[in-house]
C-alpha cells in the first residue's frame, strides 16, 4: 500500500500529537494543568536522539530511555509542583519548560542552538500509532480502576481524598511523571520524524499547542484530549484553501468553541 | 468496659499564630461508645477534629490510636489505621454519583495502581471490583439512599449529602467514625432518623465521636459527653452529669450576675 508522502507525515503528527495531549490529559485528571509539557518532549527528543546518532543505539531502547529520562524529570519537577494548584503550578511548569530550553541551547553534546541533525527516519506510521494506540489504551483500563477513581478524587477534593486513604504525595507525583513520561516518548517520536530537531521547536509555543488540544477536546475525558489533537492537527491542513486566512481562522473557531462549548468537544459539562 | 481506649489525645495544644485554639486537652475515647463534643461556637471542637484526623499537626501534644503514636501522622495513614471522618461543610467528590464516591471510599481497603489498571481485563469487572460494587450498594442503603446511587453527589440534598459522606466513610471499615456535626441543616425527623443510624452503628461495633450543636440528640444518644469552652475542656462525665454541670451551664448562657 502506498499512502501519499503528505498524507502520511499528517497522519504521523497527527498520532504524535495524540501521544502529546494523552500526556498532559493524565495529570490534568488529578488537577495538575501544566505548561511545560514542550520540555519534557525535548527531553525525550534530544536524549533518544543522542542515544541513535552518537551511540548508534536501536531506536526502540533510546524511545524508551528518552521517555524514562522525561519520567525521572517530571518525578524531580513534581515534589515542589506537589505543594501548588492551578494557575501558580502553570506558572511553575512554565518556567521549568523555559529551563529546559535553555539547557538545550547551551548543552554542546547535542549541538546547542544550531540542534541535532541526521536523525534516522525510525518513526513510521506503524510505529506511532502502536504508540497512540497504547496511550490510548492505558487510558481506557485506567477509567475505572482503582488508581483512576483516585485520580479523578484528587482533581475534585484532595482534602477529602486524603481522608478516604489516598496518599496524596504518592498519586500526585507518579501521574506527574508519566505524563512526563509520555510526553518523553512523544519527543523521540518527533525526533526520529522530523530527522531534525533544535531547541526553538520544543518551547513555549509548543506547551502552549498541547495545552490547546486538550482544552480544545475536553479536559475531562481521554477520548476528549485525543479528539482534541487531531482536530488540531487536521483543521490547520484542511483550511490550507484559505491561505493566507488559515491560522486566523483556526484562531476564530477556538474562541468560538470556548464560548459555545467551553467543557471541549467531548466531555461532561460541569 | 477496660483496656487501653481506642482514640486517645494527650495534652493537645493548637495554636495559630497568638491564639490558641485548643489549650492542653487531653481526651479518650472507649471502644464501642459514643462521645460526644460539645461547646459553642469557636470552642475548638473542629480543630480538635483536625488534629486528631492528620489535617492539622498538634503545636504540642500527642495522639494515639489503639496505642500507636500518630501525631502528625498524613490524613490518609489514619485513615488506614481505621479512623475516619466527616466534614462539618461536606466535602463529597461532587461530580461523582453516590455509588462512584463510596466505591472511592473503599479505596485504602482494595489494592492496584497504574500497572495493575493496565493488566486488567477490558469490559469486566474483577472479583474485587464486584465485591466493591455490591459492598456499595449495601452501604448506600444502610444510610437510606438507595435509589439515589446514580445520582451526582452535588445534586443530592444537604441530609442526603450528610449521609452519603458517612456511607463513604464508612467504606473504609473504620473502627472510629469522627462525625463533624452530622445533622447541622436537617430538619427533625431526619435529626431522629441520623440518631438512629448512629446508633445502629454503634450496635454493630463503630465507636463514633461526634460533635454536634443538636442538644436533645447529644444527651439522647451519647454514652460520654466532653465539653470545650474557648479551647479548654471544661467538663466530662454521662449526658447527666454534663447537663447539671455548673461551669457548663455557664459557658452555655452565661453568669447570673448582671453585669
Amino acid at each position: 500500500m502506498h499512502l501519499d508522502p503528505y498524507v502520511e507525515s499528517v497522519l504521523i503528527f497527527t498520532g504524535i500529537n495524540v501521544v502529546m495531549a494523552i500526556s498532559l490529559y493524565l495529570p490534568v485528571s488529578a488537577g495538575l494543568l501544566s505548561l511545560g509539557q514542550g520540555g519534557f518532549m525535548a527531553i525525550g527528543a534530544f536524549a533518544s536522539a543522542y542515544l541513535t546518532t552518537a551511540l548508534a543505539t536501536p531506536f526502540a531502547p533510546a524511545l524508551l530511555a528518552g521517555g524514562a529520562l522525561a519520567g525521572l524529570v517530571g518525578l524531580l519537577v513534581g515534589f515542589p509542583a506537589l505543594r501548588i494548584k492551578g494557575i501558580y503550578l502553570i506558572i511553575l511548569t512554565m518556567g521549568f519548560g523555559e529551563i529546559v530550553r535553555v539547557l538545550f541551547l547551551n548543552l554542546e553534546p547535542t549541538g546547542g542552538a544550531s540542534g541535532l541533525s541526521g536523525i534516522a527516519p525510525h518513526t513510521t506510521l506503524p510505529v506511532v500509532a502502536a504508540a497512540a494506540g497504547l496511550a490510548l489504551a492505558f487510558c481506557w483500563q485506567l477509567r475505572d480502576s482503582r488508581i483512576g477513581w483516585a485520580l479523578n478524587a484528587v482533581r475534585e477534593d484532595e482534602l477529602a481524598a486524603e481522608t478516604v486513604g489516598i496518599n496524596l504525595t504518592r498519586t500526585k507525583l507518579s501521574v506527574f511523571s508519566l505524563g512526563a513520561f509520555i510526553a518523553g516518548i512523544g519527543g523521540g517520536l518527533y525526533a526520529h520524524f522530523t530527522m531534525f530537531i533544535d531547541p526553538a521547536q520544543f518551547g513555549f509555543q509548543r506547551s502552549a499547542e498541547i495545552f490547546i488540544m486538550v482544552l480544545l477536546g475536553g479536559m475531562g475525558n481521554f477520548l476528549g484530549a485525543a479528539l482534541g489533537a487531531v482536530v488540531f492537527t487536521l483543521l490547520p491542513e484542511l483550511l490550507r484553501g484559505l491561505q493566507d486566512w488559515r491560522m486566523t481562522f483556526f484562531g476564530t473557531a477556538l474562541v468560538v468553541m470556548m464560548i459555545v462549548r467551553p467543557w471541549g468537544l467531548i466531555g461532561a459539562r460541569r | 468496659m477496660s483496656g487501653e481506649p481506642l482514640l486517645e489525645g494527650r495534652a493537645l495544644h493548637k495554636v495559630f499564630g497568638g491564639y490558641s485554639a485548643i489549650v492542653d486537652v487531653s481526651i479518650a475515647v472507649r471502644r464501642g461508645s459514643i462521645h460526644a463534643l460539645i461547646g459553642p461556637n469557636g470552642a475548638g471542637k473542629t480543630t480538635l477534629f483536625n488534629v486528631i484526623t492528620g489535617v492539622l499537626p498538634p503545636t504540642r501534644g500527642a495522639v494515639l490510636v489503639k496505642g500507636e503514636d500518630v501525631t502528625g501522622a498524613r490524613p490518609d495513614r489514619i485513615t488506614r489505621l481505621g479512623v475516619v471522618r466527616t466534614f462539618q461543610s461536606v466535602r463529597l467528590f461532587s461530580s461523582m454519583t453516590a455509588h462512584e464516591n463510596v466505591r472511592v471510599g473503599r479505596h485504602c481497603r482494595s489494592r492496584g495502581g497504574f500497572a495493575s489498571a493496565l493488566l486488567r481485563v477490558p469490559f469486566r469487572a474483577s472479583a474485587a471490583e464486584a465485591a466493591a460494587h455490591k459492598r456499595a450498594d449495601e452501604l448506600l442503603a444502610q444510610v437510606g439512599l438507595q435509589g439515589k446511587q446514580n445520582v451526582r453527589a452535588g445534586d443530592l440534598a444537604l441530609a442526603d449529602q450528610r449521609r452519603l459522606e458517612i456511607a463513604r466513610a464508612l467504606a473504609s471499615d473504620p473502627e472510629l467514625l469522627l462525625l463533624d456535626e452530622p445533622v447541622a441543616g436537617m430538619t427533625p425527623v431526619e435529626v431522629q432518623e441520623s440518631g438512629r443510624l448512629l446508633r445502629a452503628l454503634r450496635d454493630r461495633g463503630i465507636t463514633i465521636l461526634l460533635t454536634e450543636h443538636h442538644m436533645s440528640l447529644v444527651m439522647e444518644i451519647s454514652d460520654t459527653v466532653s465539653v470545650l469552652n474557648f479551647g479548654c475542656k471544661i467538663a466530662e462525665g454521662t449526658p447527666a452529669e454534663v447537663r447539671s454541670n455548673r461551669q457548663v451551664l455557664e459557658a452555655y448562657l452565661g453568669t447570673g450576675e448582671v453585669v
